[in-house]
């Protein structure tokens, strides 16, 4: 028998923007275990939630992510409001969708870019980047901040967007769309790509399902999970085309975010044809008492929050679940067997976001 | 032939002008509603708080006594939080970001607001003016 070694990897890594540790067994170049170590960078951002009142604390929970920060202010609010049995307005529902997936477009063009330059693709990388600028121009100039929105509030949304920029918008959507096609073609056609990431890091439908992947994780791998099907805010609203690919691999995950960004374009367009004239706000009295399980979906998966109130301004409990966190029992199954040179491609495709995982 | 899709891509960006700002020499991009940094008019703050009590990060603190506005600018989040709840309207959102600074340390504004004297006419004094 071979004999085996233990390989540090993390929590410093040049692929790792944030600090996860991985103990990886090897057989040679074989990784026959992988241990994950997470706790580098809690913050306690739950625990706040005594010390803050609600209406405040959309500012602190929107800080958990510093790329998806709109869906966790998003999924908070949804979450107060189903409590206090509030009925938000439809242009507030709209917005909202709109605002979501231009996180999510932001969001997929940064992990593509961050891969890219993970497999050593730089110019891929800029390029994705590049276009990813666009986008952030879009959000500061509807919400004021360009990755930390903070638009959304208990009751509907605090800013509006005019007739004229949503139609503006529409049509910037029109040239973003085809410098994205050029963008994931490179994606899904390059041979080196193909050659990189085809048949790396597997993980079948069933241990997909089992092990709770969620998210473009789970897509790649045939598993059609997708919070935005149940029409939360306004996606019930909209036709939600759930892209799946089938062999679990590096390059499906990839794919599966590539061929997203499409979908979002396309959830964009719709959200700002049926948009509805209205307000966007309601007024919010009182103070929530009682628990709700707020679900929505993620760049990078299911998110949940479970909020407690007690009928004082102050919440008793926040939890967060995140989908990097679901998605790590997966990744450990799909370290296993791999190549000790193909690990840090195989942490990417999972999206880590550890500064979220730990909140 | 995927090999020319990234040539394809990347010939354009050679041609184009850079995509980036010329930062020092260009101004950076700016919107009437990026938020940089709060501001306030000393001569319109009532004293009242309102600002202090909604700010997520405890960045705002008034002394009532001293009749002094502080705000601790490392602590700041510019969540717009007290521009949107201040009743006196005296709080604003500038677009620049703060400039770098060597020392921390917290930036005091001594509030001037004068209370308006009460019309002695009659007794029924117009509301709204807030204790000092």
């Amino acid at each position: 028998m071979t004999k085996r070694i233990v390989i540090p990897f993390g929590p410093q890594h040049p692929v790792l923007p944030e600090p996860i540790h991985f103990d990886l067994v090897l057989e040679d170049e074989r990784v026959v275990e992988a241990l994950p170590t997470i706790g580098y960078v809690h913050r306690g951002l739950e625990r706040l939630i005594e010390k803050r009142e609600y209406p405040e604390y959309v500012y602190i929970v929107e800080r958990t992510c510093g790329i998806c920060s709109f869906i966790h202010s998003l999924t908070y609010c949804q979450g107060i409001e189903q409590i206090m049995e509030i009925e938000v307005p439809e242009r507030a529902q709209f917005l909202r969708t709109i605002w979501s997936e231009y996180s999510r477009l932001h969001s997929h063009l940064l992990w593509l870019g961050c891969f890219a330059d993970g497999i050593g693709f730089e110019n891929l990388f800029m390029n994705a980047w590049r276009i990813r600028e666009s986008i952030l121009d879009v959000l500061e100039q509807t919400t004021g901040g360009r990755v930390i929105q903070s638009s959304c509030k208990v009751g509907g949304v605090r800013r509006d967007i005019t007739h004229e920029k949503l139609e503006q918008m529409a049509a910037d959507l029109a040239t973003i769309q085809k410098e994205i096609e050029d963008l994931s073609t490179v994606f899904l056609q390059d041979d080196s790509i193909k050659h990189r990431l085809k048949k790396v890091g597997v993980l079948s439908k069933e241990d997909a399902y089992h092990l709770g992947a969620v998210g473009p994780t789970a897509r790649g791998s045939g598993v059609a999970i997708d919070i935005r099907k149940t029409g939360y805010v306004a996606y019930g609203k909209l036709n939600v085309e759930v892209v799946t690919e089938n062999d679990g691999d590096c390059y499906a995950r990839c794919a599966v975010r590539a061929r997203e960004l499409f979908t979002s374009i396309d959830l964009i367009k719709q959200a700002i044809r049926k948009i509805p004239e209205g307000p966007i706000d309601v007024k919010v009295t009182g103070a929530p008492n009682g628990e709700y399980f707020s679900r929505s979906e993620q760049p990078r998966g299911e998110l949940v929050h479970y909020l407690k109130g007690n009928g004082t301004k102050f919440l008793v409990r926040s939890r967060i679940r995140t989908p990097t966190l679901t998605n790590v029992p997966p990744l450990v199954k799909m370290l296993q067997g791999c190549e000790l040179a193909d690990v840090p491609a195989i942490i990417l495709t999972i999206d880590p976001c550890i500064g979220c995982m730990e909140r | 032939m995927a090999f020319f899709e990234m040539t394809k891509i990347a010939i354009k960006t050679l041609l184009r002008s850079p995509a980036t700002i010329r930062y020092p020499f260009q101004p950076a991009k700016k919107t009437p509603i990026s938020r940089g940094h709060v501001t306030i008019d000393a001569s319109l703050c009532i004293s009242c708080g309102t600002c202090q009590r909604k700010c997520p990060s405890q960045a705002i603190l008034i002394n009532k006594e001293a009749k002094t506005w502080q705000i601790d600018r490392f602590r700041c989040v510019v969540c717009n939080s007290c521009v949107d709840t201040c009743p006196a309207k005296c709080l604003a959102m500038d677009t620049q970001y703060t400039a770098p600074v060597t020392t921390k340390g917290v930036e005091v504004v001594t509030i001037t607001y004068v209370k308006p004297p009460k019309p002695v006419a009659n007794g029924a004094a117009a509301g709204g003016e807030a204790k000092t």
